[in-house]
């Protein structure tokens, strides 16, 4: 269903506007802190930046830079990363997800370490956003075959 | 029968329709959830978290473990739908 077509403007625009685009959702992950934003939100356009590579150019340029096992990956990795950092509060003599007790392994006071482990699940948060909605895009648009196939 | 159910949807719609006679109204600084936790998230999110923007305190601090559930809810979300729509041909 997705089919490589020449049009140099849109490959163009697409390829310059893309590192951008990547940036940005890095920014509303990191700056969740102090404007509107977050891992959901950053994730959803880091998603869409590979969204919009495979429908400027075809599946093949998105499966070159992020493949399907890595894609996958990310997707565990983001939930891991949110747990793990609840589990390293529990290790430390914490409640579960009390950021507080990090100050120890991290070399910042109790309140920073809030804000720094808000910073880690965001990140996690943003991964798993970012690589299911890259997942779910890829497997409705092609049918689940990951490959092209002729427009229907 | 079917005189019955109507006349219980009746009874069940005036029981909740009046139930909402009884909610606080918009905005109102009195009512439970403006008066519960809001004013500690409001007073205390800066001394206590260090995150200026008090949405993303109780997203994330306050109320991580909803969140935790909430990007379980995404992965699952995902590795269902490749289980259901991925073909993976042995060639």
């Amino acid at each position: 269903m997705i089919k490589d077509f020449d049009n140099i403007i849109i490959k163009t625009v697409c390829r310059i506007l893309t590192p951008f685009l990547q940036i940005f959702a890095l920014y509303v992950i990191a700056h969740g802190h102090y404007s509107p934003g977050g891992g959901f939100q950053g994730g959803c356009i880091l998603g869409a930046s590979f969204i919009l590579l495979v429908i400027a150019y075809d599946i093949n340029a998105v499966k070159k830079r992020m493949t399907e096992k890595l894609n996958t990956a990310l997707c565990s990795l983001g939930v891991i990363i949110y747990a793990g950092i609840g589990l390293i509060c529990l290790i430390l003599g914490a409640n579960y997800l009390d950021y507080g007790i990090l100050h120890r392994i991290l070399p910042v006071d109790p309140v920073k370490a809030r804000a720094m482990g808000t910073l880690g699940i965001e990140i996690g948060v943003g991964l798993t956003v970012m690589s299911v909605m890259v997942s779910i895009f890829l497997n409705i648009a092609t049918g689940g075959k990951h490959e092209e196939g002729e427009a229907e | 029968m079917k005189l019955f159910a109507l006349i219980a949807v009746i009874i069940t719609g005036a029981a909740l329709i009046y139930s909402t006679f009884q909610m606080p109204d918009w905005g109102d600084a009195g009512s439970p959830a403006n008066a519960h936790v809001s004013p500690r998230y409001i007073e205390k999110s800066i001394e206590e978290t260090a995150t200026p923007n008090i949405v993303t305190a109780v997203l994330a601090d306050y109320r991580g473990y909803d969140t935790l559930g909430e990007t379980t809810v995404i992965f699952t979300a995902g590795i269902v739908c490749i289980m259901l729509l991925r073909s993976i041909k042995n060639d």
